[in-house]
Order: C-alpha cells, then sequence, then structure tokens
C-alpha cells in the first residue's frame, strides 16, 4: 500500500470528490420534483398507476452505462456532456421514487384524508398540506435508498470519461495501482453515508409528530 | 456511420466478434453466475427464512452494499485476484466471481423475505391439518415465497448483465465489447449500438421474468395482491429491496 499516492494528489481527489457531490445531489431533487406529480397521479387514476409504475419499471432497466450513452443519440448532446449523466440519473430517481410516492401517498390514513376533505382541503392544497405531509416517512425512505444508490451509479460515468469519484477506478486500472481504488470506494462510502444521515434528519424534522410515538 | 447504419450492417452480425456471438456470451456470463449465486443464495436464503437466524446481519449488509460501488468493486478484485489466476482465464474468473458475489443479495433478500412473507394464516392451517415443518417449508412456505424470491432474481439478472457489460473494460466479451471499443476509436455509432442491444437484452429478459412471475406462481396467490393497508411501509421497503438500487 502506498499512502504518498493520496497526498500526492490530494487536490484531483478534492475536485473529483466536489464534482461526485453535485452529480448525485441534483439529479436526486429534480427527479423528486418530477416524480410528486406523477406519484400523486399514479395514486388518484387506477389506469394512470398501471402506466406510470410500468414504464418506471422499465425505464429502471436499463443499464446506466448503456442509458449515458443513448441519451447523446436522443438528445443530440455531446457524448462527454455531464447534462448526460444528470438526466440518465434523474430519469432513474423518477423512476424509483415514483412507485415510493404512490406508495405513500396511499399509506395517508382514510380518516385524515376524510378529515382534511371536510375541512375544505381540495386538490393541490390537500396534496401539499395534508397528504404529502404525511407521507413524508415513506418518502424519505425510497428517497435514501435513490440517493445512495445515485452515489454508486455516477462512478459508471468514468467508463466514458466524465470526472468523479468514479475516475479513480480507472485510474487505479491504467496504473494497476489498488490505491486510489480503495480511496475511491471509501469515499463513495462515506459520500452515501453523509447523504443518507442528512436524509434521516431531514425526515426527523419533516414529521416531528412522529418523534412523540417513541415510548420514553 | 449512423447508429441504423452500425446495426443494419451486415459485417457486424457475422463472424467470431459478431452480435449474435456477443449476445450469447453475454447471455452465458449471466446464466453462469445466476446458477452459482443461486446455488449459493436460495439455501441459505431458506435457512434464514426458517429459523430467523442472522436475519440482522443480512438486512444491515443488503443495505451497505449498495453503497458500493460496482465498478470500483469490480476493479479492486479483478486487480487483487487477475495476479493469482493465470492463462486464458484470467479476464473470465475474476469477472464471474465479482458478478456472483452481486448477484447474490437481491436472491438471498428475495428468498428469506418471501418465506417470512407467507400469511400466517396459512402457515397456521397447515399445522392444523397436522403438515411437519419440513411440510409445511416445502409446500406452504416456499410456494408463498415464489413471487419474491422470482423477484431477487430479476434484481440480480439486471444487476449481472448490467456489470458484465461494464466489465468489458476489463477485457471481457460481450456487449459492453462494443460500448468500450466504441470509445477507444471515438466510434459513436458502435457506442450507441452496442448501448441499445444491451438495453433490449436487459428488457427482453425483464419480460421473461415477467412471464415466469405468471406462470409459476399459484393462481391462489395472485388473486390475492390487494395489499392491506396496515403496514404501506413494509411493503414499500421490501419492493425496494428486491428492486435493488446499482444499476
Amino acid at each position: 500500500m502506498n499512502i504518498d499516492w493520496i497526498w500526492a494528489n490530494l487536490q484531483p481527489i478534492g475536485a473529483l470528490f466536489l464534482n461526485h457531490i453535485w452529480l448525485t445531489v441534483v439529479p436526486t431533487v429534480i427527479g423528486l420534483v418530477i416524480a410528486i406529480p406523477l406519484g400523486w397521479w399514479a395514486h388518484r387514476s387506477r389506469r394512470g398507476g398501471v402506466v406510470i409504475i410500468g414504464a418506471a419499471g422499465l425505464l429502471y432497466t436499463i443499464p446506466s452505462l448503456a442509458l449515458f450513452i443513448l441519451l447523446p443519440a436522443i438528445l443530440g448532446t455531446r457524448i462527454l456532456d455531464p447534462l448526460n449523466i444528470v438526466i440518465a440519473l434523474t430519469v432513474y430517481t423518477v423512476a424509483l421514487l415514483v412507485r415510493v410516492v404512490s406508495d405513500g401517498l396511499g399509506s395517508v390514513p382514510h380518516d385524515t384524508v376524510a378529515a382534511a376533505e371536510a375541512m375544505g382541503y381540495r386538490g393541490w392544497q390537500r396534496l401539499l398540506l395534508v397528504e404529502l405531509p404525511v407521507a413524508v416517512p415513506v418518502i424519505i425512505a425510497g428517497l435514501r435508498v435513490a440517493i445512495v444508490s445515485n452515489v454508486s451509479i455516477v462512478t459508471m460515468a468514468a467508463l466514458i470519461g466524465i470526472p468523479q469519484l468514479g475516475t479513480l477506478f480507472t485510474q487505479g486500472f491504467q496504473l494497476r495501482l489498488i490505491v486510489p481504488l480503495i480511496t475511491g470506494i471509501v469515499l463513495c462510502v462515506v459520500l452515501a453515508v453523509i447523504f443518507d444521515q442528512v436524509l434521516i434528519r431531514i425526515g426527523h424534522v419533516a414529521s416531528p409528530w412522529r418523534r412523540r410515538d417513541v415510548p420514553a | 456511420m449512423t447508429l441504423f447504419e452500425w446495426l443494419t450492417d451486415p459485417a457486424n452480425w457475422t463472424g467470431s466478434r459478431g452480435i449474435p456471438v456477443q449476445v450469447g456470451f453475454h447471455l452465458l456470463y449471466t446464466v453462469i453466475s445466476l446458477a452459482i449465486a443461486s446455488a449459493i443464495a436460495i439455501p441459505l436464503g431458506i435457512f434464514i427464512g426458517f429459523t430467523g437466524k442472522g436475519e440482522a446481519i443480512v438486512a444491515g449488509s443488503a443495505n451497505a452494499l449498495r453503497s458500493l460501488p460496482t465498478l470500483g468493486l469490480l476493479i479492486l478484485l479483478f486487480l487483487v485476484l487477475a495476479p493469482v489466476i493465470a492463462g486464458q482465464l484470467v479476464f473470465v474468473v475474476p469477472t464471474i466471481i465479482v458478478l456472483v458475489l452481486l448477484a447474490i443479495p437481491p436472491i438471498l433478500t428475495g428468498t428469506y423475505t418471501g418465506i417470512q412473507s407467507a400469511d400466517e394464516a396459512a402457515v397456521d392451517a397447515a399445522r392444523g391439518m397436522g403438515y411437519t415443518r419440513t411440510q409445511i417449508l416445502w409446500r406452504v412456505q416456499m410456494p408463498c415465497a415464489l413471487p419474491l424470491l422470482i423477484s431477487g432474481l430479476r434484481g440480480s439478472t439486471l444487476q449481472v448483465v448490467s456489470t458484465a457489460t461494464v466489465a468489458a473494460y476489463l477485457g471481457l466479451q460481450g456487449l459492453g465489447r462494443y460500448i468500450i471499443d466504441g470509445r477507444a476509436q471515438a466510434d459513436f455509432a458502435q457506442m450507441a449500438g452496442g448501448a441499445l442491444l444491451v438495453a433490449l437484452l436487459a428488457l427482453a429478459l425483464e419480460l421473461l421474468f415477467s412471464v415466469l412471475g405468471k406462470v409459476l406462481v399459484s393462481p391462489g396467490l395472485r388473486r390475492t395482491t390487494r395489499r392491506r393497508r396496515t403496514a404501506p411501509t413494509d411493503t414499500a421497503t421490501a419492493a425496494l429491496t428486491t428492486l435493488t438500487a446499482a444499476r
């Protein structure tokens, strides 16, 4: 093991780390924003649910490396454009979360919905002020899976040549060095754990009534 | 050359590097890895589901595994294993080992959660009818576990198809070759062609598993798939664990 390699490359590693952060966070956030109305529709209409959740399942089937390459052919972007990665990960995030949002809205007790209805909450208002907040625990659980897997999927972009932590893997392979590989894997896991913890905190803050459920 | 021209060029459909041969290689790696992974994960999953031993360890490590980047794991194990294995198999064996490792968690989770998800009432009824524990396992719990077991196998298959593509970077044959070689030669048509074929292969296998699910799962189980509202968080997370996110 040659730890000196890490010290000598501290600056590029830092740059790759930052790239990795935004390549993971941006698609996850956009994906959530798109998945909420789609999941709501899937929850409301039986036929919409079958179509959307079926389509999401099929999209999720496409291997990431293939999607990274097919997107430029569809969108007309350049192959090295990081936009392809952002869009591909957004697609995966939406595909995963549509089902979660739909299940989450389905978990809202009927009495709660009926009470909101009786108090005059309708449509979007009821969704944003009553149903979504109650569905927060389920949505956060799905979001945690989404962001942790996105950290891992981003690394695949190294095979096309887009710099992020996965670049350490291809470098390690070219140099036949194990240190860059271990560095990259450890940083990915650390990043995933940090994102996971942040989401747990957000979920905790966003569902204050749940804390009272815990027996003292 | 465009993607369409590459796909319709007869030269790409013949010879030892032709599309049918690479599809064959891709399927061969997938079948071998899945067979080995199933031989390990299904008995282990039955043991865990039946006895409840080791459940916490498996559930915990399944989540931790998700954050491990497949590409890094693949290259690391390749660099570690390659010097040990000599000759012709130097590319294939380390890759198959990684593919097997990646295929185990979804099958394992599918099997043991499947066995545990068997309706308590059905198990009780079987016990009341005088079934022994082994009979309950094989005649009640296993058929009830089948939907989740199949969905675990589906997750593993997609994971293996996807990772086998990436393994072309290390020198493995299969459809990933077109992507990696196309990148090296700046031949975008070849890359897109390979990517399209990989996507189609994955979709075809997905379709195969949904047909398999329809044929194998007992009709009695399919009718009761209307989910009860009691534990939506559980059903959501169960669905997510069998999806296994790493693409």
